[in-house]
């Protein structure tokens, strides 16, 4: 009984929490399409014929139970049970022989997945003491004949026997039986014809892994020849295995340097153990090859290990490497830019650097000044990302950013911005222009790239100072120009690359929401009217593409609700009223577009508009002056279900702002009166899912802000929408009735007890008329009846929040004393009777009309605890299960032997 | 198109005259209402004083700068039209038109309009395409056919859209969303058009949007003197429309969705605004009718009745005409003017892929393309970019085309053929000598055997046969190869010639025979043995030569 008490403590209500969660939606902006709009999974459905035990079982019930088998029963997959041990044996003969296939891969990496656990919580020598099968199973592999080994079962194989191996007792158990040596020597897998299956040298390396946590391990590694395979592995065929085998090099290479270096940071590359100076001297001979491919190899073992390696002998490591990773900018052209980028970056982030000398910081500056533009962004971008940084250095790589927008004001004769801001940026200037004016896609892949690594950098607090907000807007102003086709440069370059943007809907965009972003710490507001301008501009163009639109849209939000105002200028600011005006009939005109993403863009902008600046006297009176209110309401009958979807949350939003005056006018008398019953249509009729989803949200926060319909018959109002949930096929909808039903339950009863015992405490809600009436009340709204459904609901969610429901109305109604605390037994029973019913999926018959008191009863009788805590485990929680695992893979075994069967 | 009755019946113009069957049904509608409405209202007198220079410059431009006023033609009759389409000679897409021999013509679908056509002009050994208004956008008519355009020696380039700045998609989402906006606030909606071509797009786009923006219940009209004949036309047409439209006639099912819009009610089109349309006409509404210059037509009134209220729209979608100057006169205007140009035709992006993809050795096109437009300098991109560069012309312009006509194509008998015996004198290359009579007509030319030898003369009526037919000489055989001057020398003196010197020339050589007085000249192409008067000598040099040298 504790646990379950406890239980009841550890409930965190939804609705405290939804607040929350609404808050960090509205902070996200606007989401994408896709975000929202696509069908939300049915997050695990329970199983009809496999329902939870609600009512209190006598044989399900083990109050007594210790706490180790609490333990054991909630992480079955900690231990190796004595059912899973009994399965092993059939299922290792069924692994080796070789004319029972595993057909399913997945069983394999899953049990792969519980035997690390396994291993990983206890010893793994004991465990194959106790179930000798399992080294029978490897011995047996090495033992098949090459043309039987089955290439899934051998990489079992050896991952398994590497896993075993990584603790050291086990290890030598295992190298007693030259099993290892068998399985990862040159002799074994590794000579065999199934190595050329990826899957197998793929689980070679896991294995190794694995088995190098220790010295033997290291030792055996070195012995066995392993280091070889791996140099040679690092250009393997599959980019998994090449991948998996150079972070093995760097796993040994670290794992060998671990004891030896750490005392003496000094110690020279001569005196490293050999296992490390054979992967150095490796790493060295790639690094002076002319391949460019064993130049990468040999730079991407070096990026991992200064991205995992922060011991000091890493610095040992790159004073000995530094001169030929210098060496490589000398080639013409320098090769592997990329994995040199990477490694640059890498060792500059690592700790150990932190106090470097300069030479780190010199390999970059050349960099930066050598490589083309397109290569030198990354570099820079992570170059100003750095918390330790020289600032000469910083100056340059910002530069080398700033470059691209800085060719674009000049060949637009644009102002170059202030004095000196450019000057580092003159320095391989010619470059930028030469790959702006090269091709076109060069051109928008280097914009885009700029664009898109600015907006990225500017809201970092290590973004660089002083940051040219006045440049990069003007910039990015004559990029969305160039791209409209209104720029009228003067400069043959200025012509080109009018040419090469015109139309160009990627560099729209990336400038879109890079201007989006510079609202941040913008403080000239005499840039706002030449943003404002553009953007009127590319919202009202014909030729705006309905994604240029959206993301014109969102940065049009950005700007209207930060943009600075002047000193003095309390409100809006002074351009704002201004563009308003001129806005409301380009969104009038998009709310009619023929093209669905362009009304549901407009209709989310509308929204987000609305709802921050609501309150605004000038923003409500150019609204209602439009005819933006009376289109949105139209939407509500849109034939695209997106779009009805945002309408009706665009008018929940302006009705809860009073925003459709306008829509009161004469001649459109229907508008006001019918929205409740607009949306309760389309909550009732509407085919599709997001518009009733939307229509469910709208109501559940017209109900929580005490939205003016809603307080007029509040009871009425939650009972029908309830009735029209309770029968919709949509698991979020009737989800968010629940959610409708607990903002109800909080006004009507209070809010529910903080669970966290450091919340703040909120003022208690006096139930506004005594329990035993509200009780009475919530029975004649069908509340009980809906819940209860619910919990028994095939969607899980539903099924939660329907528990925690229901045990917040039954701690609510605890210390009611006004009830009896049973009504008449008959109808207890019969209550009962039919909720066991329902819970084995025959929900036709009816609850009837409840009294409060059988009710309580009811909910006293059932185990919610009990339930609340089997539904909060996945649902796969008992097909993921080693045992039901381990019974597939025969089961599976014992069908195909049967369909053989069938075929003589 | 419509300047045809201009050619045919004033300019003394006898020849044919090739057009594809929609091209001849819409031409004719499009100039019967052109010929309606003017004949509408008709004048006693033509007005012609305004053509006086010095009242013309006191009139307002555009008309002061208009030149040679003086020869501006009234618009033609209907006779002239009925005149003018019959000497048109129908034609389908890749039907080969011979003309005298000298060429072939083409005409290929050029996917801008029901009919539209590029064509080839081709001879045996030369190609030239002629691409007129084509349109690579998936509208109503058959694709463009682009393969047929490839390997032409040149490439006229005519009729890329007039608005290159406009996308067409965007304009006709444009369309819509103003039509809605204005429909939606009560209002009308104006728009002046011709009476066949993008009004089919655009009555298919408003098809689909109309249910969706709530305008179901909204009254469309479409007035023209053809509107009845131009909507059924259009979907007669199977076998020039696009793939999905002809497939929809096996259903069958009428290619145009204009067909369910006239059925339900929701379009309805009359001859003038004068009976049937008085009766039906109710408001709001969507009005299409011309003439799109504003100057003439139904819309006149409509811009009269509508002008004064900013609820109603007019929204200009021909490319055609200015619509400021369009709407000048009828200033000041309350309506609301929307100017989306729909023009589907080929802009210089769509060209550069085309180029790429046909390749001609040479492009020609008019002057105004190889550079930006005069309002948009800094647009390198509206303009034609291709190597080498266009040729360009000027209006009136004569153009020599790069390229020279080298070769015929001779036609031989297969008689003639069969009698002929190639020998390969190098790998791959064999010849044949043939004898025989070219026989030349109508630019064609064919090889056909000789006659036989004459027979001896047996009477006077043989002997004046045998007059008709050149002389048949006895042919010597040619020789080929050429002449190793040291094995020639070699040969020489083995037949007892001493005293041979050799010296070279710019040509060739000269192999001198001292003794014998004697030059044999060897030349790439000719020998010659020079000796005075002795024919044994030369014949026996001659046949040493001949041994050199292969015979057919």
């Amino acid at each position: 009984m504790d646990s379950l008490v406890l239980g009841n403590h550890c409930w965190l209500p939804d609705c405290l929490l939804q607040p929350l969660l609404t808050l960090r939606e509205q902070t996200l902006g606007l989401g994408t399409q896709a975000d929202r709009k696509l069908p939300a999974p049915t997050p695990g459905h329970l199983q009809q014929n496999q329902p939870l035990p609600v009512f209190p079982n006598p044989l399900c019930q083990s109050r007594g139970s210790t706490d180790a088998e609490c333990q054991r029963n909630e992480n079955p997959g900690l231990i190796m049970d004595p059912e899973c041990s009994r399965l092993l044996p059939a299922f290792c003969s069924v692994l080796v022989d070789p004319r029972q296939a595993v057909a399913d891969d997945t069983c394999l990496e899953k049990l792969l997945d519980w035997f690390k656990t396994v291993t990983e919580a206890g010893s793994s020598l004991l465990l194959l003491q106790e179930n000798p099968c399992l080294v029978d199973l490897l011995s047996h592999v090495l033992d098949l004949k090459p043309q039987d080994v089955s290439p899934r079962v051998l990489s079992f194989s050896l991952r398994l026997a590497g896993m075993f191996a990584a603790q050291e007792d086990c290890f030598e158990y295992l190298q007693q039986g030259q099993l290892l040596l068998g399985l990862f020597g040159e002799a074994g897998p590794l000579s065999w014809a199934v190595w050329s299956v990826p899957t197998v040298r793929s689980g070679w390396i896991q294995g190794l892994k694995s088995l190098a946590q220790h010295p033997g391990g290291l030792h055996f590694l070195g012995d066995s020849g392993a280091v070889d395979a791996l140099f040679s592995l690092q250009g393997d065929s599959s980019l998994f295995v090449a991948s998996a085998a150079s972070q093995l090099l760097v796993h040994v290479l670290a794992l060998s340097m671990q004891d030896k270096a750490e005392g003496s940071p000094s110690l020279k590359g001569s005196a490293w153990p050999a296992c490390a100076q054979k992967i150095v001297a490796h790493v060295e001979a790639s690094l002076c090859s002319t391949t460019a491919l064993q130049i990468t190899q040999a730079l991407n073992v070096l990026t991992t290990t200064f991205g995992r390696c922060h011991s000091p002998w890493t610095e040992v490591l790159w004073g000995q490497l530094s001169p030929l990773v210098a060496h490589l900018l000398d080639s013409e052209p320098v090769p592997a830019t990329h994995s040199l980028v990477d490694l640059l970056l890498s060792v500059a982030r690592s700790p150990v650097f932190a106090s470097a000398d300069c030479t780190l910081w010199e390999t970059i500056a050349r960099m930066l000044s050598c490589l083309s533009p397109m290569q030198t962004g990354p570099l820079a971008l992570g170059t100003l990302k750095l918390q330790h940084c020289p600032q000469a250095l910083r100056s340059q790589a910002f530069g080398v950013l700033l470059q691209p927008l800085a060719c674009i004001l000049r060949a637009t004769a644009q102002a170059p911005g202030p004095p000196g801001l450019l000057d580092e940026t003159t320095q391989g200037c010619s470059m930028t222009v030469d790959t702006l004016l090269s091709s076109k896609s060069a051109c928008v892949g280097l914009l885009c790239q700029t664009l898109a690594h600015l907006e990225e950098l500017q809201p970092l607090p290590q973004h660089p100072l002083p940051w040219p907000q006045t440049l990069l807007v003007e910039a990015v102003v004559i990029i969305l120009r160039l791209c409209d086709g209104s720029a009228a440069p003067s400069s043959s370059e200025g012509c080109r690359l009018c040419g090469t943007l015109a139309g160009c809907i990627r560099v729209q965009r990336a400038a879109l929401g890079f201007l989006g972003t510079l609202t941040l710490g913008t403080s000239s507001w005499e840039l706002v009217p030449q943003v404002f301008a553009i953007l009127l501009e590319t919202l009202k163009s014909p030729a705006s593409s309905p994604t240029v639109l959206k993301k014109a849209f969102q940065a049009v939000l950005h700007w209207l609700l930060d943009s600075p105002t002047p000193p003095g200028c309390s409100d809006l600011g002074p351009h704002t009223p201004l563009f308003l005006r001129e806005l409301f009939p380009v969104l009038q005109k998009h709310l009619c577009s023929p093209c669905w993403e362009v009304r549901d863009s407009a209709l989310e902008f509308l929204t987000h508009l609305s709802m921050c600046w609501g309150g605004e006297a000038n923003f409500r009176e150019v609204l209602l002056a439009s005819d933006v209110p009376k289109l949105a309401w139209q939407l509500l009958r849109d034939p695209e279900s997106y779009v009805r979807a945002s309408a009706v949350t665009a008018m929940g939003q302006l009705s809860s702002q009073g925003l459709q005056a306008a829509s009161d006018s004469p001649g459109h008398p229907e508008v006001q009166q019918g929205l409740v019953g607009e949306l309760l249509h389309i909550l009732s009729v509407d085919s599709e899912g997001f518009p009733r989803r939307a229509v469910t949200r709208v109501f559940t926060e017209w109900l929580r802000n005490s939205h003016a319909d809603v307080v007029q018959d509040t009871e009425w109002f939650v009972a029908t929408v309830l009735q029209m949930v309770s029968r919709d096929l949509d698991w979020e909808v009737r989800a968010q009735g629940l959610e409708l039903v607990q903002v109800f339950l909080a006004q009507t009863l209070g809010q529910p007890n903080p669970s966290c015992p450091y919340a703040v405490a909120l003022p208690k809600v006096t139930p506004p008329s005594p329990l035993p009436e509200v009780l009475r009340t919530l029975c004649q709204m069908q509340i009980f009846d809906f819940a209860f459904r619910a919990l028994f609901d095939c969607d899980r969610p539903v099924a939660q929040k329907a528990c925690d429901l229901l045990l917040f109305l039954r701690n609510k109604s605890a210390p009611c004393s006004g009830l009896q605390e049973a009504g008449d037994s008959s109808d207890v029973a019969s209550v009962e009777a039919t909720l066991e019913r329902w819970q084995v999926g025959e929900q036709g018959q009816p609850l009837g009309s409840l009294e409060p008191e059988v009710v309580l009863a009811a909910l006293r009788s059932m185990d919610l605890e009990g339930l609340q805590s089997r539904l909060a485990e996945s649902s796969d929680h008992v097909e993921k299960s080693p045992q039901s695992l381990l019974q597939d893979v025969l089961a599976t075994v014992a069908l195909l032997e049967e369909n053989v069967a069938d075929c003589y | 198109m419509m300047a045809l009755p201009y050619i045919t019946e004033h300019t003394g113009f006898t020849g044919t005259v090739y057009a594809t069957e929609p091209t001849v049904q819409i031409g004719r509608l499009l100039m019967e209402e052109l010929v309606n409405f003017i004949e509408r209202v008709p004048k006693a007198q033509s007005a012609s004083l305004w053509k006086n220079k010095d009242i013309q410059r006191l009139l307002p431009s555009p008309l002061k700068d208009a030149v040679e006023v003086s020869t501006w033609r009234r618009c033609y009759t209907m006779q002239e039209v009925n005149s003018a389409l019959s000497k048109i000679q129908l034609v389908g897409y890749s039907q080969k038109i011979e003309l005298f021999g000298v060429v072939q013509v083409t005409p290929l679908s050029s996917g801008y309009a029901l009919g539209s056509s590029n064509w080839i002009i081709q001879s045996h050994y030369e190609k030239v395409s002629y691409v007129s208004g084509s349109s690579l956008l998936t509208t109503h008519p058959q694709p463009m056919d682009q393969a047929s355009l490839k390997n032409s020696d040149v490439l006229v380039l005519t009729g890329l859209t007039q608005i290159p700045t406009a996308n067409p998609d965007g304009m006709v989402g444009e369309f819509c969303s103003n039509l809605a906006l204005t429909i939606r606030n009560g209002g009308n909606v104006l728009v002046p058009c011709y009476p066949s071509g993008v009004i089919y797009d655009l009555l298919e786009c408003l098809y689909q949007y109309i249910d969706s923006a709530g305008l179901s219940s909204v009254p469309f009209y479409f007035i023209s003197p053809v509107a009845n004949s131009s909507l059924e036309f259009s979907q007669i047409f199977a076998e020039w429309l696009c793939h999905n439209k002809q497939s929809k006639v096996y259903l069958p099912e009428p290619p145009f969705p204009h067909a369910e819009l006239i059925q339900t009610n929701k379009l309805k089109h009359y001859p003038s605004i004068h009976g049937d349309f008085s009766n039906d006409f109710r408001q709001p509404c969507v009005v299409f009718t011309g003439h799109p210059s504003l100057r003439f037509g139904d819309v006149v009134h409509f811009m009269e009745l509508w002008g004064k209220s900013s609820l109603n729209t007019v929204i200009f979608t021909e490319p055609d005409f200015s619509y400021l100057e369009a709407l000048a006169p009828y200033q000041p205007l309350a309506m609301k003017c929307i100017y989306c140009p729909i023009d589907t035709r080929l802009n210089f992006i769509q060209v550069s892929k085309l180029l790429k993809e046909v390749q001609p050795l040479h492009v020609v096109c008019p002057e105004q393309y190889t550079q930006p437009p005069p309002a948009q300098s800094h647009r390198m991109d509206l303009m034609i970019d291709c190597q080498p560069p266009p040729m360009s012309y000027r209006r009136a312009e004569v153009l020599a085309l790069p390229f020279k006509r080298r070769y015929e194509k001779i036609e031989i008998m297969p008689e003639l053929a069969d009698s002929l015996v190639p020998m390969e004198i190098k790998p791959g290359i064999s010849l044949a000598t043939v004898s025989a009579v070219l026989h030349t007509k109508d630019n064609k030319h064919v090889l056909q055997p000789p006659p036989r030898p004459a027979q001896p003369a047996s009477g006077k009526k043989r002997k004046r046969m045998s007059d008709d037919v050149p002389d048949c000489k006895v042919l010597k055989p040619l020789l080929s190869g050429s002449i190793p001057v040291e094995q020639f020398v070699q040969s020489l003196e083995k037949h007892g010639f001493s005293d041979i010197k050799v010296e070279d020339t710019a040509k060739g050589h000269i192999v001198l025979l001292q003794e014998a007085e004697t030059l044999i000249q060897i030349e790439e192409d000719s020998t010659h043995i020079i000796c005075d008067n002795d024919e044994m000598l030369r014949v026996r040099l001659r046949d040493l030569v001949l041994k050199f040298l292969q015979k057919f």
